[in-house]
Formats: structure tokens, C-alpha cells, sequence
């Protein structure tokens, strides 16, 4: 018997790191940016949330307004930081995209590995982990009727504020993206940097921009797996393969910020579907079904192409940098 | 100059490329309510020019007065501040984007984006000038007429008064150019200041006022359209004095060499691109292929060249002893194995023909390295023959292994052409070979294409200028519509009868 509304919030909170991830990441490609080090700076976002909590408990006092705006302030200025880097690498340094990407995940998961392993032995605890139980409850803390609606309650009322969050700034994002004259600059630049160029409009700033506040909105899925979905618990790699599902939701998505609301409900549900299906004590079958989230992106990549429509293609000048005066 | 107001002076404007000077101390006025048509070679520096007019390229020496006050145009921005607009000869348009969106792209107008207000006016300005343009239609599901149309309503809508056209009737057919020039003149008329650059002299003679004219990035002078012509025009920008008459030798020993019957070709989408087409093409004669463009010129050459799909009829290649061989199935190499050469210089030249990032010996080894046996390339012969292309055709380049991206678009040309020609075909197809190239470069095409002809070569020319394939052709096929609208001789067959016969099949009204 599948059990859709255990089922359902467990797909939610596995969504919300993908939803934040996928969103920065459509900003920072429709810039003409692809930031494949996406994965580490959603880890840095996590660590440095880790940081900042970490420090303000072995202050002692806690005040629950400060016990989140602290976390954040340092996950948002640690994934800036990265984006920044990113940006003066990519657009000032015209690098290859890629390479710096992938560099940066790299860079960006050792970087987490590295300041999770100091601060477990700061602690000096026996388990191979950090528990800011204090911190994630205020992270994780839901509306306080929700328990009273029932099944309702349980659906929909039953996250923490980060969640909401994150589908906020996905309708914002596609708001921006299609109705505003920001939105419709910030396309063009990503499919024809010099048209854009001839209009005036830019180049240089809209790309750091993009990238710089995708790379937040990133970082912050880092964060909210951490003190929500983990319970405040940092343990070295955790995080997983999370950050590259986010890139291919934005495939999956292609290029919409609000359709990634439901398409990552829908991957957070993939993701987990082998803990819901009896599969009885043969384990790799249970493998196999954690393959599925990849093959629905691969089957989508093969749709999109078939179809071969304009607007579901990535951004013409994707993964090139951009300078005025090339012949 | 008859009380004109000059709108822009340029001063002593200096541009390097690195070591190659693309402009030299030019003075250059442009007048309101005036055409000044800027004439040159290819990589004479006109393009050059006028992106530091519209903010592209920054000049590293040199003044520029608008309206008689000095200014600094840093970016395209500080250009349109200054009521300069361009239409490039490669369009800055999004394509994913629709007409209204492209036309508002990085303007600050105060409150909402509100696409149908921009609509509206859109539809004012086309009225004034008389355009036909969609605001709510994609770009990539434009012609490339459209898409100018777009182009200059984008420059108009940002108020500009300063029109700079680059190359703007390249790619039109010439009703669509007549349109345009009908246009211009309205435009000037309402006190517009506009520059054209063009290489078609009956353009610059039809539209001008006045011609400027650059020679190797220096301003060599400037005259009234109506007390000068086409040769003074011509020697100016070449700097000595040239012939303007093309060539006609009579065909020689002409056998048959190509026989198409019945072909038919449809594309993608299953459209009907090619119906019922047949002709033969004889060696040691130019045939000529006239029609609109997008009426199967580039789906007839295709198939011969072995690239297109046919749906139905047959391509013969008959040898000089008369055995036949039939072209249809076999891919590009295999027709090459046969022992049947055959020369093809795509419409899109850097597309199909030339890879931008190799330079130029790499590119003329695209065509002979299979002919190779060791497993090493062998570099030497594809060298000497790029050498000799460069002095051939007089390509404007720092030297053989300068990447072809950096060369001007018509020295890109010259490198292709040369090189198809240099393969010594027994067929030569081209395809819009003069497109963009000067008048001095196009009449050193037209000798090798004689000159190939006078060897034996069947030539198949398609061509957009009438009057080029009236004088260079034998023979000229006229499409209309994918279909065969008639073959004329080349001697004797008037401009009037064979446009007829581009618009309407037979070229008869009741036909």
C-alpha cells in the first residue's frame, strides 16, 4: 500500500535543496554563465550556515531571531563569495566556464569536508558529526496550527520557513525573468551577448549580478538542508550528489523557475521512491530505482531535442565568454 | 556643401587591430537630410569606422563632434544617447525573442514593461515610413528581410537621426531593396542624417547623394553622386585605373557534362523546394542560375553536390567518352571517388565552406588531406597553395596562418573561392561567389571563372545581380518557385524578360 501522505512532505523537504539549487542555477545560465560549480557552492552555503550557528550556540544565550539571520547572513556572504570568484574567473578573466565550474566544485566540497572536520574536532565528539539541534529547530519550526489540520496540515503547512522561501523566490524569479524589462535584458545577454551589447545594455554586470545572486539562492539550499532536512546534523559528504541533481532539474525545467517548483517535488519524490516500494531485502533493486531521477532528465533531454522548439533550448551563447571587440 | 549642416565629423580617427592598422587619421563628415554612401575594398576599414560611430569599437586616436560638440562614445549606449543608430550587416537581433521585445532590448523607459504599448507605437513608426512588421512575431520565424525591417524600426524607436547601414542589401531580393531604398528616402527626406555602405555601384548611383570613399584604412575623398560614375568611383578605391567590363569567351568544344531530369526535392518540413526540374550543363560553358532568392537555388545545387535528399528524377554525369553515371544516392565522397569533381562555395560561406578557427593553410587541407597516405599531414603543398591564393586575389591578410575568423568577410570569400578553384574541377558549382566582395575582387572572380570555363569546366553560377549573370553567362536558368521558369541565352536576353520570367513562370502574364 503506498502511503502518499507519508510519502508526499518526505518528497518536499527532499525538493527544496533541489528547488534553490535549480533556481540560482537557471539565473546564473540565462546570464549565458553555466556555473557547474553549483554542487560546491551549495556546500559552502551549508558550511558556512554550519560557521556561523556553530559559533553563536558556543555563545551561550540564544535568541531565536538572531539564531536564524546569523546562519543565513553567513551562508549568503560564503556563496557570494563564491559567486564573485566564479564571475571574476568566467567574465572579468574570459576562463573556460567548465573548467572553472568543475574546479569549483571540487574546491567548494573540500572546502566543506575541510571546515566540518575542524569544527568535529572542536567539539570533540565521539560521532563523525556537528548537532545544532537548537539553531534547526527555529529553522524547522512550522506554523504552530499546522498540526491541527490533518491530513491538510500534514501536506502542505507542515515545513520550515526556508521551504517557502524557496518557492517564493522561484515565482519571483520567473516573474522577473518574463515580465520585467530586467528579465527580458538578462535573456538577452544570455542568448546574444553582442546584440545586447549593441542596445546598450551592460554585459559585464548583468552577468556578475545573475551569477552572484544565483549563486546565493544556491547557497541557501545548502543551508536548508542542513538545518532543517538533516536537523541541524553536519557530517562530512552528506550533502551528495544533490548540487548535480539541480543542474539537470534546470534541463528538466528548461530554463522555468516555476515549473522547477513541481518538477522538483517531483524529483524529490524519485529520489526517494525505493523507500517506499516493497522490494523486499534485495538491495539493488533498491539501486536501481535511485537511477531514476537521471534517466527521467536523460528521456526529457531526448524529448526537448526531438521536438526541437526555440524556446526550450538552453541560451544561445551558453558556456561562451564574451568580448567586444573578438572578430 | 549647399548649406547642409554637417550632423557628425570625424577628425583623425586612428584604429589598430593589434599590428594591422584598420584605420588611418580618416576625416569624415556626414551631412543631415543627406545619403552619403561609404565606398571601399574589402577590409578597406569601412565597418571599422562606423562601429567607433556606434560605440563598438573605441578609436585610439581622433575626435568626434556631433552637432559641432566634442564626444567621447565609450559604448553603444553613449551612441544612442547621441541619436546614432546601426544596422549591423550581421543582425543583433534575439532570436528567441519577439519583434517588440527585440525593439525594446535596453531601453530605460519609465514604469512597467508593457509589451502591447510598445506594440502600438511600433505600429505608429511603421506607418510614418511605411514598414510591414509583427510585433508579436518570433524573430526566428523571420525572413532576413524581416529581420532588417526589425532592425531599423529598433534604431528609429529609440529616435535615432544618425542611420548607419552596413551592407543592408546584401541578402535582399531586389524588390525588397527597392522597398528599402524607398524607405531611406523617406527617411532623409525628414532630415535624417544615413550612411550605406555598399559594394553594388547601381546601388550607390540609384540611392547617394554623396560617396566617401576609404582605400586601405585612409579616406581618399569625397564627391557628389550626380558628377561622378562608376569607373571614377571605382578607380578611387582601388587606386589605379580598372576595367569594368566582364569577359565573355565563346564556350569552348561544349559537351554535355550534367544531365538532371525530372528532379524533385522536397525539404524538412515536406515543403516542395525543387518540382520537375531538368537542364543539361555543358562543359566549357557558364550556366547561369537566376530566380528570387529561397527558389531552390541552394536545394539544386545541393543535390548535384551530392548533400540534398531527392526525392525523385535523376543527375546524370556524363563522361567525355559518353559513359553516364547516375549522381543520386552516392554521398559527397563517393561522387568524389568517381573521378567527378565537383566545387561548392555555400551561401553561408563561414558555415558550410571555411572553419573560422584555422587558419588558412589548415583550411585549404580540408579539401586534399584524404589524399594523403602517411599517417603524418603533409603541410607543404597546402601552404604554397594558400600562398598563391593570397597573391592571386590579393587577400588582405598578415600572413598564411592567420586563423580566417580575423580576416574581413570578403578576404573569408576570396580564401574559399580560391581554394574550390584551385581543385581543378571538372564541375564547378558556386553559389553567390561574389556576395560581399568589392567590385575589384569580384571582377578577379569572374576571370577565374572564366578562365576555368576556357579549360573545360561546366560551370553552374548562381548569382543575385542580374546584370553580373547577363554578362557573364552563356546560358541562364531561371527558377521561379522551384520550378523552371526557362533557360535564355545569355547573349542577347534583356533584364526585363528575365525578371518577368523570376515572378511569374514562363515570365508571361498568362502563362
Amino acid at each position: 500500500m503506498f502511503d502518499f501522505v507519508s510519502f508526499f512532505p518526505r518528497a518536499v523537504v527532499q525538493s527544496i535543496p533541489l528547488l534553490y539549487g535549480a533556481t540560482g542555477e537557471t539565473l546564473t545560465e540565462k546570464s549565458g554563465n553555466l556555473n557547474l560549480g553549483i554542487p560546491g557552492i551549495m556546500y559552502v552555503g551549508g558550511i558556512c550556515g554550519v560557521i556561523g550557528a556553530f559559533f553563536y550556540e558556543q555563545s551561550g544565550n540564544m535568541d531565536g531571531f538572531l539564531a536564524v539571520l546569523i546562519p543565513m547572513v553567513c551562508c549568503l556572504l560564503g556563496s557570494l563569495l563564491m559567486g564573485l570568484l566564479y564571475c571574476f574567473l568566467t567574465v572579468t578573466l574570459r576562463a573556460n566556464q567548465n573548467v572553472t565550474g568543475l574546479a569549483m566544485t571540487t574546491f567548494g566540497v573540500g572546502f566543506g569536508n575541510f571546515f566540518g572536520g575542524s569544527l568535529i574536532k572542536l567539539t570533540g565528539s565521539e560521532v563523525p558529526s556537528i548537532a545544532l539541534s537548537a539553531t534547526s529547530s527555529y529553522f524547522s519550526r512550522s506554523l504552530p496550527f499546522a498540526d491541527r489540520l490533518g491530513v491538510f496540515g500534514k501536506l502542505f503547512l507542515s515545513y520550515g520557513f526556508l521551504a517557502y522561501l524557496a518557492i517564493l523566490i522561484a515565482l519571483a524569479a520567473s516573474y522577473i525573468l518574463k515580465r520585467t524589462r530586467l528579465g527580458l535584458q538578462l535573456r538577452a545577454v544570455g542568448e546574444s551577448p553582442a546584440t545586447a551589447d549593441a542596445a546598450g545594455i551592460n554585459i559585464t554586470r548583468y552577468k556578475y549580478v545573475a551569477t552572484c545572486v544565483g549563486s546565493m539562492i544556491a547557497g541557501l539550499g545548502g543551508l536548508y538542508y542542513v538545518m532543517d532536512y538533516a536537523c541541524g546534523v553536519w557530517s562530512n559528504d552528506a550533502f551528495g550528489d544533490r548540487g548535480w541533481l539541480a543542474i539537470a532539474l534546470v534541463i528538466f525545467t528548461t530554463w522555468r523557475p516555476n515549473v522547477g517548483i513541481l518538477a522538483s517535488i517531483l524529483f524529490g519524490g524519485l529520489y526517494i521512491l525505493y523507500l517506499f516500494i516493497p522490494t523486499g531485502t534485495n538491495l539493488s533493486v533498491k539501486e536501481l530505482y535511485k537511477m531514476l531521477p537521471y534517466l527521467v532528465t536523460i528521456v526529457v533531454l531526448i524529448i526537448s531535442s526531438m521536438r526541437n522548439k526555440r524556446e526550450n533550448q538552453p541560451p544561445e551563447s551558453l558556456g561562451v565568454p564574451y568580448f567586444r571587440e573578438e572578430r | 556643401m549647399e548649406n547642409k549642416t554637417a550632423a557628425v565629423k570625424m577628425r583623425n580617427i586612428t584604429k589598430r587591430f593589434g599590428t594591422v592598422l584598420a584605420n588611418d587619421r580618416v576625416w569624415l563628415d556626414i551631412y543631415k537630410g543627406e545619403i552619403l554612401a561609404l565606398l571601399g575594398e574589402n577590409g578597406s576599414g569601412k565597418t571599422t569606422l562606423m562601429n567607433m560611430l556606434s560605440g563598438i569599437y573605441f578609436p585610439d586616436e581622433g575626435q568626434i563632434f556631433i552637432n559641432d560638440e566634442k564626444v567621447m562614445i565609450r559604448s553603444p549606449k553613449d551612441a544612442f544617447g547621441y541619436g546614432i543608430g546601426m544596422i549591423h550587416q550581421h543582425f543583433k537581433l534575439v532570436d528567441v525573442l519577439t519583434a517588440a521585445e527585440n525593439i525594446v532590448l535596453g531601453l530605460k523607459e519609465p514604469g512597467r514593461l508593457n509589451l502591447d504599448e510598445v506594440a502600438r507605437k511600433v505600429k505608429s513608426i511603421c506607418d510614418a515610413y511605411g514598414f510591414d512588421v509583427d510585433p508579436y512575431q518570433k524573430v526566428y520565424n523571420m525572413s532576413v528581410s524581416q529581420k532588417q525591417t526589425v532592425e531599423i524600426v529598433k534604431v528609429l524607436y529609440r529616435g535615432a537621426d544618425i542611420l548607419i547601414l552596413d551592407e543592408p542589401t546584401a541578402v535582399l531580393t531586389p524588390q525588397e531593396t527597392e522597398k528599402l531604398f524607398a524607405v531611406l528616402r523617406n527617411m532623409r527626406d525628414d532630415g535624417k542624417a544615413i550612411v550605406i555602405i555598399t559594394h553594388k555601384m547601381h546601388e550607390v548611383e540609384a540611392l547617394s547623394d554623396r560617396v566617401a570613399i576609404l582605400r586601405h584604412g585612409q579616406f581618399v575623398g569625397d564627391m557628389l553622386t550626380r558628377k561622378t560614375n562608376a569607373q571614377e568611383m571605382t578607380n578611387m578605391m582601388v587606386g589605379r585605373p580598372v576595367t569594368l567590363n566582364i569577359d565573355r569567351p565563346d564556350p569552348v568544344n561544349p559537351k554535355p557534362r550534367i544531365e538532371v531530369t525530372g528532379l524533385t526535392v522536397r525539404d524538412m518540413e515536406g515543403t516542395l523546394k525543387l518540382d520537375n526540374v531538368s537542364f543539361t550543363a555543358n562543359s566549357g560553358e557558364i550556366l547561369g542560375i537566376a530566380g528570387i532568392s529561397g527558389c531552390g537555388q541552394k536545394e539544386l545545387l545541393e543535390s548535384i553536390a551530392g548533400l540534398q535528399k531527392v526525392e525523385s528524377g535523376s543527375i546524370c554525369y556524363v563522361e567525355d567518352d559518353g559513359r553516364r553515371e547516375e549522381l543520386i544516392g552516392k554521398d559527397p565522397l563517393s561522387i568524389a571517388d568517381m573521378g567527378v569533381c565537383l566545387s561548392f562555395v555555400p551561401e553561408d560561406r563561414l558555415g558550410m565552406g571555411l572553419v573560422g578557427s584555422m587558419d588558412l593553410t589548415d583550411n585549404m587541407m580540408l579539401r586534399s588531406f584524404r589524399k594523403g597516405k602517411s599517417f603524418f599531414t603533409d603541410k607543404k603543398q597546402p601552404r604554397s597553395l594558400a600562398e598563391q591564393v593570397v597573391k592571386e586575389l590579393e587577400v588582405n591578410t598578415p600572413g598564411v596562418s592567420t586563423p580566417v575568423r580575423r580576416l574581413s568577410g570578403g578576404n573569408v570569400q576570396k580564401v574559399l573561392v580560391g581554394r574550390e578553384i584551385a581543385s581543378a574541377p571538372m564541375v564547378l558549382l558556386t553559389a553567390y561567389a561574389v556576395r560581399g566582395l568589392d567590385i575589384n575582387s569580384s571582377y578577379t572572380i569572374y576571370d577565374l571563372i572564366n578562365k576555368q570555363k576556357q579549360a573545360g569546366v561546366a560551370v553552374v553560377f548562381v548569382g543575385e545581380d542580374l546584370d553580373v549573370l547577363l554578362e557573364l553567362c552563356d546560358r541562364i536558368l531561371v527558377l521561379c518557385g522551384g520550378k523552371v521558369s526557362g533557360i535564355v541565352e545569355g547573349r542577347g536576353a534583356s533584364k526585363p524578360e528575365v525578371g518577368m520570367m523570376m515572378t511569374r513562370l514562363g515570365g508571361k502574364t498568362n502563362a
